[in-house]
């Protein structure tokens, strides 16, 4: 497995993502320059967190521009795993890769702190092995993560299964106070058709060491993305 | 040279917290007239171009290519001066 992790002007977590990738979780890993038009041999890219272009326009809205995003959309069509953190995954709702939108935080301010997140899916690159129902511990670092889509759009997503994450108690439960930006439907993770490409807004990359104050659940995840083999279409 | 602005704002069936807390700053300011503030953005564009249809053409592809997300936002188009 090499995987290819994404460097923009602006990115924040490309090494966080590097490090839990090739240190911790034991995998090759390189970045990628936004202006290289190749993955080269990679068979798996991550996305990540990050203020791309400064946030200007909106998130993630210059960078689905960047040359390297042609030929990220071009390996998620032939079913190559994609894990969007955050940024990264806003980058791939611009791109039309993920579905969905991200407004301002409900309490319209910017949210560091631990949240749980509760497996609704386990037959996504990002999530197998992780039963529906497992919660993991991870932090959020967001203004724009309050998701949303139409209503009807929401329910072609559950009928779908692509809701992959929702915020929730830690002990999986729902509730409004454990949903920290105002989330539609308490979603903090998608996936498209495919289920190849996952996109959340918790940092899986900065939780992937249990001697971190975050602790350890994100390697979980980390961990099941870099053993996904593509889905070849 | 033909200057277009793009008007951005959310879609009415979107919740706007900025324009939420907008509204209840000015409300604490005492200005109880103000029944909903709804927040956006413009742009101005300089066009190369003389004519006017295809300088709204040119803008309003723009706009919803790049200038706005249609999942959330919608935007209108105006030829100034």
């Amino acid at each position: 497995m090499k995987v290819a992790v994404l460097v923009f002007p602006g990115s924040n977590s490309d090494h966080d993502a590097y490090h839990a990738a090739k240190h911790v979780c034991g995998r090759e890993a390189r970045f990628v320059w936004h202006k290289e038009g190749s993955l080269g041999d990679a068979d798996a890219v991550i996305v990540p967190g990050g203020f791309s272009y400064g946030d200007y326009l909106r998130t993630g809205a210059i960078a689905r521009f960047a040359p390297v995003m042609a030929a990220v959309a071009e390996f998620a069509k032939k079913g190559g795993p994609v894990l969007g953190i955050c940024n990264g995954f806003q980058i791939l709702q611009e791109a039309g890769l993920l579905p969905g939108a991200m407004l301002r935080n409900r309490g319209v301010r910017f949210l560091s702190q631990l949240v749980h997140v509760r497996v609704e899916r386990d037959d996504t690159a990002a999530t197998a092995g992780l039963a529906p129902g497992t919660v993991l511990s991870m932090p959020i670092a967001h203004g724009e993560g309050n998701f949303f889509a139409e209503p009807d759009e929401l329910d072609r997503l559950e009928q779908r299964g692509q809701v992959v994450f929702r915020y929730g108690e830690p002990d999986g439960s729902l509730s409004d106070a454990a949903n920290p930006n105002g989330s539609a439907r308490a979603i903090a993770g998608v996936c498209n058709e495919g289920r190849n490409v996952v996109g959340l807004m918790p940092h899986p990359e900065r939780a992937s060491e249990p001697h971190l104050h975050h602790g350890g659940d994100g390697r979980r995840l980390m961990e099941a993305f870099l053993s996904a083999t593509a889905v070849r279409a | 040279m033909i200057r277009a602005r793009v008007h951005v704002s959310l879609k009415k069936s979107v919740f706007d917290p900025q324009g939420r807390t907008i509204h209840e700053a000015l409300g604490s300011l005492g200005y109880a007239a103000v029944a909903d503030v709804r927040a956006g953005k413009f742009f101005d564009l300089q066009l190369e171009t003389a004519d006017a249809a295809a300088a709204k053409a040119m803008a309003e592809e723009m706009a919803r290519r790049v200038l706005s997300n249609p999942v959330i936002e919608s935007f209108t188009v105006e030829l100034l001066s």
